[in-house]
């Protein structure tokens, strides 16, 4: 578990964004110095239409306290129409998760332009906020696959 | 300067130097942690990191460079690769899609494959936004490179597909913009279309009667550029026609266009003008911003190019009276009037586009409280340019509109629809950058012609940023044009006389100015375009939050953008003046020409791959995918999915619906990103 300086625990988010749109307003946050908590850790995928239900899954099984998967506004996918696909599996996902009992808000989804860097920043703090709420993640974490698979793969 | 920090520790791996004894025959990975001058070690500790991953399983090498991109980083790399015989490359520093392309190519030249290069993105993503909590920043940090690592080491080399390049150009928009980048492209021998969805070219400025701050006749010096254009034997010019679909990529677009049919067969018109006298219906003149008319059979304006009279069926009788009248038919003597035209569909195969589709001016009807629309004698900066215009309504005399009577005390309202903060009624936050320079021209205009006019510019600030433009304001205020600080609430009609009250507060001298005028003049800002927004998601290109085009790099790249193959010129981008849209429609171009110069264009392979002994042809992959790039064959192991290597653009929609696992994405596979993820979530 994650604690910060003075021992507290400090939630691990996990964010998927995709290249083109959530990636870009990411590193528009970064070129503008807006700042944000630094408990989401990001992963580049070419399309949020690339992130498998799996995909979150494995991320709550490794101790992740939150996941967030964030792509282009609606329409504006650069393969079409990725971040529909995102939304419709991500929307299933949600229902899968709250009956495995696991809280409402752990996994989020949101639509990020390459332009809206300050959105991007506000998505965060809502995101790490909310997590922070819920306290450590319990269901699904698998703690020994977390510590002997991490190190395996490594 | 730029010299290799941290140095080799051979006996301490620990503390980033060689660790040999780590990585027996798995991958041999070195890792460099950037400093970026102070933009990431002054809140990232760099050491730390770099200790924290040196004696990680494969990492043979880590080092903290003050810059990796510099020529000294790129050799301290390129060295290791040599010496230590590295096979994979993690680099921690600014954000991969800065300089993803300046590692992949260093990797290329020094013999190993570009793909099995990582980035963590410790910069944009780290640094530059926990610039208060170093602890905080150097812990996610070293999880980011972590996590590079942990990917790095799962890298496959992949090689990159090679496309075709087709050998030609489109232009979309003719204003200046985009006649100079066509100009241009077919000037280095390119062939180019040039699209413009008017019936003439010319755009915006066409419409201009002078341009600042030289007042030069705006069509004197733009005509010629639209006749070269017509001799051009490089260009083929599409009026009248608007892009409807684009399919491809770089080297090979494809683009769907919609002629819309004018009525007359442009071949054979010969401009006399003969059918417009004698056509019964009128229209107003939108080139003349509506104060004339004009006929339902027409040409935009003299110098149109083509130079070819259109049919407009929202008045012409033939439409509006089912079949009727045909006087234009009957009169042209070469038989140029063709009401059987119709829509037609034609598609084009370009190997990069330039979009340059400028900006459409702010609607100041919508600033209700200055009255544009209900009271006559307020117009826009774009409605005086066609009134003191020669070819205009009033043949180059200013008047008023509510009696034609000539003018005496004129006001300029500055900001209208721009630096809006609260970007109310459809206005910009931004500057529209021209519209100073556009009312210090107009107020001299006046001045010139009336010397004894009175004429007040009422502003937030006037910025006259641009060659010449400072010492032309000034000349503006010694011929006696005043300069307000200071904006409007309100204009007030004087029903009897069509006067205008005009109240505001003189911010410099702190009074309140109660002034009375024959004529406002509203100096509106550019907006972005009717239908950008659709022709941005065809053409898959991103906007910025102005709802102009994103450029590539604010810096580096301002023609490009974020789709290879696809560039900017003008005001597609962001509100310019005329020298900055010809600059950039240059630029445009260069970079336009430089793709098509080559034979072929490299494409990153990250198409999926099969694996046949899974996949089950329960054909899902093939229903989501939005280009055909998978198909399900029936093969004699039974029916199995098959990717279209070149249809295939990489998003990996398929392999992560196939249930059955049997798609594996290359570069992105599902190992690589659970080892990204599992490291990530390592680190406290
Ligand atoms: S590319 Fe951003 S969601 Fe598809």
């Amino acid at each position: 578990m994650k604690m910060n300086q003075e021992g507290e625990w400090e939630p691990k988010i996990v964010a998927f964004l995709c290249n083109w749109c959530s990636y870009a307003g990411a590193d528009l946050a970064g070129t503008s110095r807006i700042q944000y908590p630094p408990n989401v850790r990001v992963i580049r995928v070419p399309c949020s239409g690339r992130v498998d239900p799996l995909l979150i899954l494995k991320c709550l099984q490794r101790g992740a306290d939150g996941v967030l998967v964030s792509g282009c506004h609606p329409g504006d996918c650069h393969y079409i129409a990725g971040n529909y696909l995102a939304r419709r599996k991500f929307a299933m996902l949600k229902r899968l998760i709250e009956y495995l009992g696991v809280e409402e808000g752990r996994v989020q989804f949101s639509w990020v332009s390459a332009a809206e860097g300050e959105k991007f920043a506000d998505v965060i703090k809502t995101v790490t906020r909310r997590v922070r709420e819920l306290g450590p993640a319990r269901k699904l974490v698998k703690v020994r696959e977390m510590q002997g698979g991490a190190g395996a793969s490594l | 300067m730029g010299v290799a920090h941290g140095e080799v520790k051979a006996e301490a791996p620990h503390m980033g130097g060689i660790n040999e004894a780590g990585c027996g025959r798995g991958p041999r990975i070195g890792v460099y942690v950037c400093h970026c001058g102070l933009n990431i070690a002054a809140t990232v500790d760099v050491a730390r990191v770099r200790d924290a991953v040196a004696g990680l399983p494969g990492v043979v090498v880590a080092r903290d460079n003050k810059y990796t991109c510099s020529e000294v980083g790129q050799k301290t790399i390129a060295d290791d690769i040599k010496n230590l015989n590295l096979d994979r490359v993690v680099i921690a520093s600014c954000s991969p899609r800065l300089h993803e392309r300046t590692f992949r190519e260093l990797m290329a030249r020094s013999g190993l494959n570009p793909f099995l290069l990582e980035m963590a993105n410790i910069r944009e993503q780290c640094s530059w936004v926990h610039g208060h909590d170093r602890e905080a920043a150097t812990r996610k940090a070293v999880a980011l490179t972590r996590a590079a690592i942990a990917r790095a080491a799962l890298l496959e080399p992949l090689e990159r597909n090679v496309g075709s390049v087709t050998k030609s150009a489109m232009v979309i928009g003719g204003g200046v913009a985009g006649i100079s980048a066509a100009l241009y492209l077919a000037n280095m021998g390119v062939k180019t279309y040039l699209v413009e969805r008017e019936p003439s070219i010319g755009g915006h400025m066409a419409m201009l009667d002078k341009t600042f701050p030289t007042l030069d006749c705006s069509l004197c010096i733009l005509s010629p550029k639209m006749v070269e254009v017509r001799e051009n034997s490089n260009i083929e010019l599409l009026s009248y026609t608007e892009v409807r679909k684009v399919e491809g990529q770089v080297g090979s677009f494809k683009v769907e266009l919609l002629r819309k049919p004018r009525y007359i067969d442009e071949a054979k018109c010969v401009a006399c003008g003969l059918c417009a006298e004698k056509c019964p219906s009128k229209a107003p003149d939108e080139f003349n911003r509506g104060y004339s008319e004009r006929k339902a059979i027409y040409i935009p304006f003299p110098q149109a190019i083509p130079a070819s009279y259109v049919i407009d069926p929202n008045y012409c009788r033939y439409f509006t009276r089912g079949g009727k009248c045909r006087v234009c038919e009957k009169i042209c003597e070469r038989g140029a009037v063709d009401f059987s035209q119709r829509e037609e569909i034609v598609t084009l195969d370009v190997g990069a586009i330039v979009i340059a589709t400028g900006f459409e001016p702010y609607d100041a009807s919508r600033k209700t409280q200055y009255g544009y629309g209900r009271f006559p004698n307020v117009i826009t900066s774009l409605d005086f340019e066609r009134i003191i215009c020669a070819d205009g309504p009033t043949h180059g005399k200013l008047k008023r509109p509510s009696d034609w009577e000539i003018p005496r005390r004129i006001a300029f309202i500055q900001c209208v629809g721009s630096r809006d903060e609260h970007e109310t009624d459809g206005a910009g936050k931004y500057c529209s950058r021209v519209c100073c320079m556009i009312t210090a021209k107009q107020a001299f205009m006046v001045k010139e012609k009336y010397p004894d006019a009175e004429v007040y510019v009422y502003h937030t600030d006037m910025r006259t940023a641009g060659k010449g433009f400072e010492e032309f304001y000034q000349r503006g205020r010694s011929e006696g044009i005043v300069f307000v600080r200071g904006k409007p609430g309100e204009i007030v009609e004087n029903p009897e006389d069509h006067s205008l009250r005009v109240v505001a507060e003189d911010a410099d001298s702190g009074c309140i100015l109660d002034l009375t005028f024959d004529m406002v003049v509203l100096a509106i800002g550019l907006r972005p375009p009717g239908g950008l927004v659709e022709l941005a998601q065809k053409l898959n290109v991103s906007r910025s939050a102005d709802g102009f085009l994103l450029e590539g790099h604010p810096k580096l790249r301002p023609a490009e953008t974020s789709i290879e193959g696809i560039y900017l010129a003008g005001c597609a981008q962001f509100p310019k003046d005329i020298p900055d849209s010809v600059a950039q429609a240059g630029c445009a171009a260069a970079a336009a020409a430089g793709v098509l110069a080559s034979d072929r264009i490299e494409m990153d392979p990250l198409n999926p791959v099969v694996d046949e002994e899974l996949c089950i042809g329960c054909r899902l992959c093939e229903k989501l995918c939005p280009y055909g790039g998978i198909k399900v064959e029936k093969t004699d192991k039974g029916f199995k999915a098959r990717v279209i290597e070149l249809a295939c653009k990489g998003c990996g929609v398929c392999g992560a619906a196939c249930s059955a696992r049997a798609i594996k994405m290359r570069h992105y596979s599902d190992e690589q990103i659970y080892a990204q993820t599992a490291a990530l979530l390592e680190v406290g």
